[in-house]
Formats: C-alpha cells, sequence, structure tokens
C-alpha cells in the first residue's frame, strides 16, 4: 500500500481477515474428545515429551463452549454417536474437527453391528489421521495441516484435507456421505 | 391450582404472582428436594465414556448408577469371525493400557485350549512384558488419580515415564501400544540384547522416579483428605460385588492369581503380594504404588534368569513358522497355508484360564467346536466387574469425591464394554 | 480337588448332575436350570468348598433345535484357590432362567449382559435392562443368527 514508507518498521499492514485467521490458528482450543485408545495417544500429544504447547494448543477445554476444534479420539458406536453430535452442536462456531484414527475416520478394525464406519456419516470432518492409534506426531501433523486450512480461511466444515495429501492446494472433491 | 393461604407468609410476592397466574408451580423447598446429576458419558474424570446418574441430597450421593456401553465394539462377535490368530490384535485395545498383558492372557488361553506351551525364554519374555504393562498401567493410574485430586505435577512426571515405557515397548514389539506381540506358541520375535539392557535401565530408575511421586503425594495433606476414608467397601461386599485385583488387595484380602494359581513361570519369582487394610482409596493407591516395586523386582529376577533358546514352540501344525522359512522350504510354506487359511483347530471343548492382569482378574472362556475360529469367545474384563462395586463405594459419600473414587478404582472402559 | 466337588455335587444333588466333563482340568458340570441357585447356594455355603468369588457368567447359542441357549457360571474359591464351571441350558422359545443374584451380588451385571447380547430372561432379576446396547435396541446380538454387520436400520445416527 505504500504505508510502510510512512510508517517505517514499527507498523504492518495485513488484511483483516488474514490478521484473524492467523489469530485462530495459533489458538486452538481441543475439546478432547476421547472416547478409547486413541484418548491415550491424545494425552501423550498434550504431555511434556510431545508438548502441543508449542503449537498453541495446549489448554483443553472439557467444556464444548470454550473449545473451537473437536478431536474425536477412539471408536464411535451408535450409542455414543449421539452424544458426540450434541457436544460438537455445542461449540461456538467457526469450529473443527480432526478424526483421529482409524475407526474415527472409517470404523477401523471394528467391522460389526455396533461401530459407525466413520463419523463423517453424522459430522463435518476437516482433517482425517491415519494410524491405529496415530503416533502423536502424526496428531501434531493434523494440527499442523488443520493450520494451513485455517490460515487460508477454508475451514468451514466442507472441504476434508487428507494428512499427507500432496495436492492440499487444489480444490478437494466433496466427500462421500453415505447414509 | 388451590390457593394455600396458610403458606403466605413464606411465600415471595413473585411465587404468588405465579400462582394467580394458574402455573403450577410447587413450593416444596429446593433443599428438601433430590436432584439426579448426569457425569458422562463425555466428562474428564470418568476415564473415558463411563456415564454416572447420581442421585444428590445437597451435596451427599444417595445414590448412583453407572451406565456403560458407550463403547460397546462387538468384540465377542468379532472372535466368533476371525480365527485364534487374528484375534490377537484386538486384545490391544481390550484394556489399552496395558495391552502386553491382554496379548500373554489371550495367548496363553488359547495355548491351554490346544494343549501346547511355550518355550523358556518365550515365557520369560512373555513374564517381562506383562510386569512392564502393569507398570506402565499403575503410572496412569498414578497421574490420573492424582490429577483428578488436584495435582498436575504427578500426571506429567507419570507420563514422562510412560514415554520411556513405550520407548521399550517400541523396540520389544514394534509398536508404542498396539504392540499384538504375543503369537500362538511363542512370541512374534525375540527381544536383542540392546532391549533388554534399555529394559535393565528403565527397571533400575524407576523406584527414584516413584519415590519422587510419592514424595509430593504421601505427605500432601490435601490428597490424604480427599482419599483416606473415601469410597469404602468392606471385604464381604468386595467378594460379593466380584471386585478383582488391586481393590481387593486394598480391603486386606490376599488374593492374586500370580500367587494363587501361578502361570508363566511365577512360581519360581520371588515377589510379595501388597495387602493394605481399610479398602478406601488411599489403599487402593497404596497397593498399586507397592505393586510397581514388586513388578520392578520381577522384572530383575527375569533379566538374571532368562533363559536362551527358541521363542516359538516346535508344533508344526499349531504355530505360525517364521517367515524366512516359509520362502524356503515346502514344509512350513505348506503349514503357513494352512495356519493362515484355516486356523490353528484346536479339539473340541471349554477352557476358561484368567491372568491378573494390572486391573483384576482378565478371564477368557473359549468354547471350540472343533474349527479354525471359536464358536464363543467370551472375556471377563475385570473392569466390567469392578465397575459393579461403584455404587457401594459411592454411597453417602461427596460429590466431589466421586471423581476421587472412580479414578481409584481405575477401570478402562474399553474392555467394561468389550 | 474336581474328584471331591464332583462327589460332594453328586452326594447332595442325586438327580441334578445331569452331565459332568473334564477338559484340560478343569471341571463342567450340567444341572437343570431350575436347581442352578440351590447348587449355586450349596457351593457356596459348604465349609470345604467355598466357591465364593462368581468370576463370570456368560451365555452361549448351540443353534441347536433343542436346548439353544447355555448359560454358564465360573465360580472360583478363594480358599481352595479352584475352579468350577455350571452349565444349564435353556429353549429357544421361552429363555428363562433363574437369576442368580440372591446369591452373588455380581451376577446382576454378567445376567444383564447376557440378557442384552442372547435375550435370555433371568426371573427374579432386579433391574433387567440392556447394558451395551441402546435401550430401544430390539435384537440380539451374539445370537447366531444375527449378522457381524447388523441389521441396517435397527440403531439410528444423528442427524448431520
Amino acid at each position: 500500500m505504500g504505508l510502510e514508507h510512512v510508517f517505517g518498521d514499527s507498523f504492518v499492514t495485513t488484511k483483516i481477515d488474514a490478521a484473524i485467521n492467523w489469530c485462530r490458528k495459533n489458538s486452538l482450543w481441543p475439546m478432547p474428545m476421547g472416547i478409547s485408545c486413541c484418548a491415550i495417544e491424545m494425552m501423550a500429544f498434550a504431555g511434556p515429551r510431545f508438548d502441543v504447547a508449542r503449537f498453541g494448543s495446549e489448554v483443553f477445554r472439557f467444556s464444548p463452549r470454550q473449545s473451537d476444534l473437536m478431536i474425536v479420539a477412539g471408536t464411535t458406536t451408535y450409542k455414543m454417536s449421539k452424544v458426540v453430535r450434541k457436544i460438537y452442536d455445542q461449540m461456538p462456531d467457526p469450529k473443527w474437527v480432526i478424526a483421529m484414527g482409524a475407526c474415527t475416520s472409517s470404523g477401523g478394525m471394528y467391522r460389526t453391528y455396533s461401530v459407525v464406519q466413520g463419523i463423517d456419516q453424522f459430522l463435518p470432518v476437516d482433517v482425517y489421521v491415519a494410524g491405529c492409534p496415530p503416533r502423536p506426531d502424526n496428531l501434531i501433523n493434523a494440527l499442523m495441516k488443520l493450520q494451513e486450512k485455517i490460515q487460508r480461511g477454508e475451514s468451514k466444515g466442507s472441504f476434508p484435507a487428507y494428512v499427507g495429501d500432496a495436492k492440499l492446494n487444489q480444490p478437494q472433491p466433496l466427500p462421500i456421505i453415505t447414509g | 391450582m388451590e390457593t394455600r393461604t396458610d403458606e403466605l407468609p413464606r411465600k415471595s410476592k413473585i411465587l404468588q404472582a405465579l400462582e394467580d397466574q394458574n402455573t403450577s408451580v410447587s413450593f416444596d423447598d429446593p433443599l428438601e428436594n433430590e436432584m439426579i446429576l448426569n457425569m458422562g458419558p463425555q466428562h474428564p474424570a470418568t476415564h473415558g465414556v463411563l456415564r454416572l446418574l447420581i442421585r444428590l441430597d445437597g451435596e451427599t450421593v444417595v445414590g448412583c448408577v453407572p451406565e456403560v456401553g458407550y463403547l460397546h465394539r462387538g468384540y465377542e462377535k468379532l472372535a466368533e469371525n476371525c480365527s485364534y490368530h487374528e484375534f490377537i490384535p484386538h486384545t490391544d485395545r481390550l484394556d489399552y493400557l496395558s495391552p502386553l498383558s491382554n496379548n500373554t492372557a489371550y495367548a496363553l488361553a488359547v495355548e491351554k485350549l490346544l494343549g501346547i506351551e511355550a518355550p523358556p525364554r518365550a515365557t520369560y519374555i512373555r513374564m517381562m512384558i506383562t510386569e512392564l504393562a502393569r507398570i506402565s498401567s499403575h503410572l496412569m493410574f498414578l497421574g490420573s488419580l492424582a490429577m483428578d485430586v488436584g495435582a498436575l505435577t504427578v500426571w506429567m512426571w507419570s507420563f514422562r515415564e510412560r514415554e520411556k515405557e513405550y520407548d521399550l515397548f517400541e523396540s520389544i514389539a514394534g509398536a508404542r501400544f498396539t504392540t499384538s506381540y504375543t503369537r500362538i506358541g511363542g512370541i512374534a520375535q525375540d527381544v536383542s540384547p540392546e532391549t533388554i539392557a534399555s529394559v535393565k535401565k528403565f527397571v533400575d530408575e524407576l523406584p527414584g522416579h516413584i519415590r519422587e511421586c510419592e514424595k509430593l503425594l504421601n505427605t500432601n495433606r490435601i490428597f490424604l483428605e480427599r482419599t483416606d476414608g473415601i469410597g469404602v467397601i468392606t471385604p464381604q461386599q468386595a467378594i460379593d460385588l466380584g471386585l478383582t485385583g488391586p481393590g481387593l488387595r486394598a480391603c486386606g484380602i490376599e488374593h492374586d492369581l500370580r500367587k494363587a494359581n501361578p502361570y508363566l513361570a511365577y512360581s519360581a519369582m520371588d515377589f510379595d503380594v501388597p495387602v493394605y487394610e481399610g479398602g478406601d482409596a488411599l489403599a487402593r493407591y497404596y497397593v498399586r504404588m507397592d505393586e510397581m516395586r514388586e513388578s520392578v523386582k520381577i522384572v530383575h529376577q527375569i533379566l538374571q534368569k532368562m533363559p536362551t533358546g527358541e521363542v516359538h514352540a516346535f508344533k508344526p501344525k499349531k504355530v505360525l513358522p517364521r517367515k524366512e522359512r516359509i520362502y524356503t522350504r515346502m514344509e512350513e510354506l505348506i503349514h503357513d497355508f494352512m495356519l493362515v487359511n484355516f486356523g490353528v483347530e484346536p479339539p473340541v471343548g471349554e477352557i476358561y484360564s484368567a491372568v491378573e492382569a494390572p486391573k483384576g482378574e482378565l478371564g477368557f472362556y473359549i468354547y471350540s467346536h472343533g474349527e479354525g475360529y471359536p464358536w464363543r469367545l467370551k472375556i471377563r474384563s475385570p473392569s466390567f466387574a469392578n465397575l459393579q462395586s461403584l455404587p457401594v463405594m459411592m454411597n453417602k459419600c461427596m460429590i466431589s469425591d466421586v471423581v476421587a473414587i472412580i479414578a481409584s478404582l481405575d477401570p478402562v472402559m474399553g474392555e467394561a464394554d468389550k | 480337588m474336581n474328584a471331591v466337588v464332583l462327589e460332594k455335587l453328586k452326594s447332595r444333588f442325586a438327580n441334578a448332575v445331569l452331565d459332568t466333563n473334564e477338559f484340560r482340568g478343569e471341571l463342567t458340570v450340567v444341572v437343570p436350570k431350575e436347581r442352578i441357585v440351590d447348587v449355586c447356594r450349596f457351593l457356596k455355603e459348604d465349609p470345604q468348598l467355598q466357591f465364593d468369588l462368581l468370576a463370570d457368567v456368560c451365555g452361549i447359542d448351540m443353534y441347536t433345535p433343542t436346548k439353544r441357549f447355555g448359560v454358564i457360571y465360573n465360580l472360583y474359591s478363594l480358599k481352595n484357590k479352584n475352579r468350577i464351571r455350571l452349565k444349564v441350558f435353556t429353549e429357544e422359545e421361552d429363555p428363562k432362567v433363574p437369576t442368580m443374584t440372591g446369591v452373588y451380588g455380581t451376577a446382576n451385571w454378567h445376567e444383564r449382559e447376557t440378557f442384552d447380547m442372547f435375550g435370555i430372561i433371568f426371573e427374579g432379576h432386579p433391574d433387567l435392562r440392556r447394558v451395551y446396547m441402546p435401550e430401544d435396541f430390539e435384537h440380539y446380538p451374539l445370537r447366531k443368527d444375527f449378522p457381524l454387520m447388523g441389521i441396517p436400520g435397527s440403531l439410528s445416527l444423528p442427524k448431520k
């Protein structure tokens, strides 16, 4: 804009959207929806070795009202799905969802009568994390991918980015929803 | 609604106005009413997806109904649809704080059904990993109990130790905690001397770290007041309700399957069974802390006595052959093909095999029709049985003690809900 | 020890021991379902045997025309440190077994689980509800005629 010439180094000019996205991505407060095994790795992710505080997400809020990222960690059964959805509905906008692990992403090894075959049947998922359970490093990777999405202002819950996908900047297809 | 003029002095103007408009307002004293509090299934202190319906009189719990099943994954139906080998990875996710212990329990059950036995080195390695798993589970208990009563530092320290243990599991089995390490008639692969050295280093250092945590807790007045005399259960009630593991030993009953019905090579080990009187949350904490030290003692003895030799039993029709032999020998290739496609095919019969898991008695009941997959596989999970004693422990306690009691019982919903 | 248990059981309940079986050193005794509570009470209260811990109750679907469902009780004695397994069978229509909650408190949840999974009704049970599946679920998952992937539409999901 040329204002830098006037003000020197003491001012930064930016778009308001970019500034807000920058704020949001660096202070994601997770709502740890710890359901089963992945919850232990999620705790390790917050623990001393992996230390998610480096990414501004160490503030685990057990109240959905105070959080903006839901990490669904663990097998979601039909009985639990209503609870997960209810908690998601209570979270204030904007909100994002990480499906942690094979069970939440696709049902995983539990192809049984009681397990929902992928939480995207009832939740808009932003990032899927592979692994059973994913290592904490992989969850941090997912968080970084989500931060990239937020910086681009894309995360409205409709375009999932797959962790490890190189073509992230290409327009993503809509997720296939069954049921 | 009829007007009750005799109570008029007690009512405020607002209530009077409501009554004039024919609303159905009751004038009972709110403090005399009982309240139902729903806790869970999503709650930081319920250790997963346990749901409790608590009836409260003021702040006192007068009734409690635990509600489980939010993590029911259908293990028993799955087991009927996969072969004995295929079910091993599922046992990891039962009690996901000590997967190696479940692996061993399942392998022992199938071996009992088949009538085979693992070679001595495999037995000793299994014993070592079971004890390491016990330590890892109890460290998690320590961290979560301390966190639930308000001491976050201990949680950080216990997770630091758990991370070291995960490194050990990774070098033993190749995965941090979904290990799937045991096989029918042996273990997946032998443990390297480097791993043995790092296990030794870990168990040498662990008692010091446990003492560090104990320094923070054992004389901490807040911790003691929040656990001492809380969640009391009598020995008779505990036996009646099927409580096993540290919960039972905290009531003064010396029952440990490692001593009572020795499996693996526990009869050759010298260790004590810690028993405390009292049956409260503090006694359960002491039992688990002492058990960690006993486990360290056992691991030291295992490392001293570790035999050399094979880690697979020589039963070609029951035990999966080594990979390099499958590729080079005809006989092994045929056995591998038969075992993978048709299963181990045990004789017709039924067995119940139980081990002392960190949470209590973990048993597998297998009914075999002589086919490659079990006709019925029932998992007797300690957490499910232990959770039944929750209403007894919570009787007449305060609402803030509920989290301490759940943490002291240390349930894992993965195995409680199966 | 198994021989002693069997001897005592046979002398006390002459016609209630329908079948016995010993496999890998474990004793299984089949008793008629009307007598199961008496047999368990005897095993628990006998001063020599003292099977005071009910480790497990589980159901089994034999998938046979008669005596389709079975209920299995795994008992443990803290004093003698041995186990015994009792078994009762019931028919497909009207699968009813008397409850064990009067003898062992822990039978409460185990019987609820068996009811949830097999639809076996425990008569006299204080609180016979489903324990794992939702209350409005209509089927019994561990029956052999129930498919592994369930029956489509039997469980609902929240709206997206």
